[in-house]
């Protein structure tokens, strides 16, 4: 039972063009204090927020890489140009936006996406945003959605209360250097009572090589707001790796929902190392759906910190990790208050000596009364080269707690197979099919167009796996 | 169209267990194949579609007249070959609706396009037909299906495919007598002249609904007698022993011929 087909390789990846380097502004490749300056000064940062990055420059150096996840040996902090600007400055209508760049959000879908189904969209282009527009009926309502840089600028109270607090800069070392470097990114505020009622998207392209991007979201639901909040990532292909590293600090406020997707899709050689982590107050409620298909290693655990009463917390995490890929994903959630319930859902396949680590927490404070958590973790592994991996903490300091964890690690069953080609579907569609199923569960709880991308992307991956 | 077994041997783990079985089936007739437990009935069905598991040692399946052993199994499904399993496989994630749709429009040529408006009549239809539950078509493939339930759905998706020829491995085994009515009226529904089955059965149970014309015992990996519904009728009365009496004997003197 063999169809022999075209095994599936980098050049299948759809967003791996790239432009010509036509930024204005680079600094020079690596790190140090120089770098940090010429960053904020070409922004007109107030002090407080320079002396943040170069307290935050201080503790990179003096924190360790993470040695307990994904192979990070082939990082090298001094062959990576940290900031560059492209050509043109920000705009609202894409008409406004430089030709290259527009062409390329173009071929990626973004402005196409917007008009159909998006409430406003941030485009980011290495490292500033190019592209930035919200409905303005939502902006009449007091949604704010802008990049960070102009929400310095121009709510720098709320920027100064929140920035930083969710995540501090000494978190970890990546943490530290987002900190440092930070350029573009989401700030969005949503005032008390005021619903959102189609997606926000940010989308990330990283152009040069041996480039690093280093967004920074910070989201706040007030009371009693939703917002649900998408950003999608693509990258060329070069021989060079690349560094994608960003944080994401999202406050709930007393019975606030914020919903946070992610079709991570980076191409090959990006090391895609992020921090992301929720704070939800009284029965506010937390979701983060986390999609990573591409880059060469991630390691992101998205976290939630259920800090009042009644909240809820839901990660959502899928995963495929094929050939030369690594990826070391899965959830984290704290219960600090009573009666908080969490879900954490993990899906995963690996294929072609890919490696995916679900790694997860599960922590209740001392104290905390009638907590229910629930962490579900399902493999698929499709080869022998392949490797699933499970790593499920639990930190439990209560006798008032219901936790449940289940952990299936599968192949796709000859059988299985054997039953759809016997009713006419080839053996590389049938095992399509399969993994699609398997992801199924997780899929429709996306966004109708996202999960046809990701049913679309995981299909381009099954693509000549059969041989 | 015409279905030919000649000769056909196989076997599983290095275990021979067929041992020359030679059958033709033509469209417009319904066979059965009886045969006590182990004697290589489920094998055959398995090996007509290339279950991966069986390996052929010798022999040839001819499609008019095209041997399809070669045949990856989906290209034989796609010329018309269907099998009914007897334990069919759970696969999660997958509709009902979606799953059928997908197989009923690869009866089609490249050229053709399903018309799904009349898809989604025709599947309605055939699960009144078979009185499955219209809620079945949002349900995953088999998934915590009953074993009746099972079964009606492989039969329901024989209807929606129309095959040229399906095999019904022990479809009737471990159904009451309602859904054994309700699954034969299914295979009786498609008899005509583009339709020829091969039913297989450990009892006469599911042959007092469907009637076969021709009638095939296997036993130890071969066909040892072949007749009309008078030998349903015979082993009713008698059961299988004599069966293992008559032929035992000629099978091992032949074994042992085979050796030598």
């Amino acid at each position: 039972m063999s169809t022999q087909t075209p095994s599936i390789e980098i050049e299948d990846y759809k967003h791996g063009f790239s432009d010509p380097d036509r930024s204005v502004f680079k600094t020079r490749k690596g790190l140090d204090e120089d770098v940090v300056r010429a960053i904020s000064d070409l922004k007109g940062e107030p002090e407080w927020m320079k002396t943040f990055r170069l307290r935050a420059l201080k503790t990179f150096y003096k924190k360790s890489m993470p040695n307990w996840g994904a192979d990070l040996s082939n990082v090298n902090f001094d062959d990576i140009y940290y900031y560059a600007k492209p050509e043109g400055e920000q705009q609202r209508n894409w008409d406004d936006v430089p030709d290259d760049i527009k062409k390329t959000f173009d071929r990626i879908g973004v402005p196409e996406a917007e008009r159909k189904f998006l409430a406003g969209v941030g485009a980011q282009y290495d490292s500033e945003v190019v592209y930035h527009n919200i409905r303005a009926d939502l902006e009449q309502q007091g949604v704010i959605f802008c990049d960070p840089e102009t929400a310095v600028r121009e709510h720098p109270d709320l920027v100064r209360e929140y920035f930083g607090t969710v995540i501090p800069f000494g978190d970890n070392k990546l943490a530290a250097l987002n900190s440092a470097v930070w350029s573009g990114g989401s700030f969005v505020y949503v005032p008390k009572g005021v619903e959102v009622d189609i997606p926000l998207q940010a989308y990330f392209r990283i152009n040069l090589e041996s480039f690093g991007q280093f967004e920074r979201t910070l989201i706040i639901a007030d009371e009693g707001s939703f917002v649900h909040y998408i950003e999608g990532c693509t990258a060329p292909v070069y021989a060079t790796d690349s560094l994608h590293s960003a944080v994401v600090e999202i406050i709930a406020k007393p019975g606030a929902r914020v919903r946070y997707s992610t079709i991570q899709n980076w191409s090959g050689d990006i090391y895609n190392l992020v921090t992301k982590r929720a704070i939800a107050y009284e029965d506010a409620t937390v979701e983060w759906v986390d999609g990573n298909i591409g880059s060469k290693r991630t390691m992101k655990y998205p976290s939630i910190y259920l800090m009042g009463e009644g909240a809820h917390g839901e990660v959502l995490s899928i995963a495929f990790s094929g050939k030369g890929q690594e990826q070391d994903t899965g959830g984290k959630v704290v219960h600090l208050a009573d009666n908080t319930t969490s879900v954490i859902t993990s899906k995963s396949i690996s294929k072609g000596g890919g490696i995916a680590s679900y790694r997860g927490l599960v922590k209740v404070e001392k104290g905390v009364r009638n907590v229910k958590s629930r962490v579900v973790c399902d493999a698929l592994i499709l080869d022998d080269q392949s490797q699933s991996n499970t790593y499920p903490y639990m930190e439990i300091d209560s006798d008032d707690v219901s936790v449940e964890h289940e952990a299936r690690v599968s192949q796709i069953s000859e059988d299985q197979l054997f039953y759809l080609m016997s009713r006419g579907m080839s053996e590389e569609e049938a095992s399509a099919m399969i993994v699609n199923g398997f992801l199924d569960p997780l899929v429709k709880q996306l966004p109708m167009e996202y999960a046809v991308e990701l049913n679309r992307l995981i299909e381009l991956e099954m693509e000549g796996s059969v041989g | 169209m015409r279905l030919e077994i000649q000769d056909l041997r196989a076997s599983v783990d290095g275990t021979p267990i067929l041992d020359g079985v030679t059958l033709a089936i033509n469209t417009g007739e319904t066979h059965a194949l009886m045969g006590p437990n182990g004697s290589g009935k489920s094998t055959l069905a398995n090996v007509l579609l290339g279950h991966p598991d069986y390996v052929v040692t010798g022999g040839k399946v001819l499609l008019d007249g095209e041997n399809i052993l070669d045949e990856p199994t989906d290209v034989r499904a796609r010329r018309g070959l269907f099998l009914a399993f007897q334990y069919p496989v759970e696969v999660s994630g997958i509709t009902i609706g979606k799953f059928l749709k997908r197989a009923t429009e690869l009866k089609y040529t490249e050229n053709e396009r399903v018309n799904l408006s009349k898809y989604v009549a025709d599947l309605r239809k055939n699960m009144d037909f078979l009185q499955i539950d219209q809620e079945f078509i949002n349900r995953y493939l088999n998934e915590g299906f009953s074993g009746g339930e099972k079964k009606r759905m492989e039969i329901l998706q024989m209807l929606m495919i129309e095959p040229k020829f399906a095999i019904l491995d022990e479809t009737d085994s471990g159904l009451d007598i309602d859904a054994l009515k309700i699954v034969a009226k299914g295979v009786n529904e498609l008899q005509g002249d583009s339709f020829g089955s091969l039913i297989i059965t450990h009892y006469q149970r599911i042959l007092d609904y469907i009637r076969p014309q021709f009638v095939h015992i296997l036993y130890r990996g071969r066909i040892v007698t072949s007749g009309g519904s008078e030998l349903v009728e015979k082993l009713e009365l008698k059961g299988y022993d004599w069966i293992k009496e008559q032929y035992e004997m000629e099978v091992q003197h032949e074994h042992a011929n085979a050796v030598d």
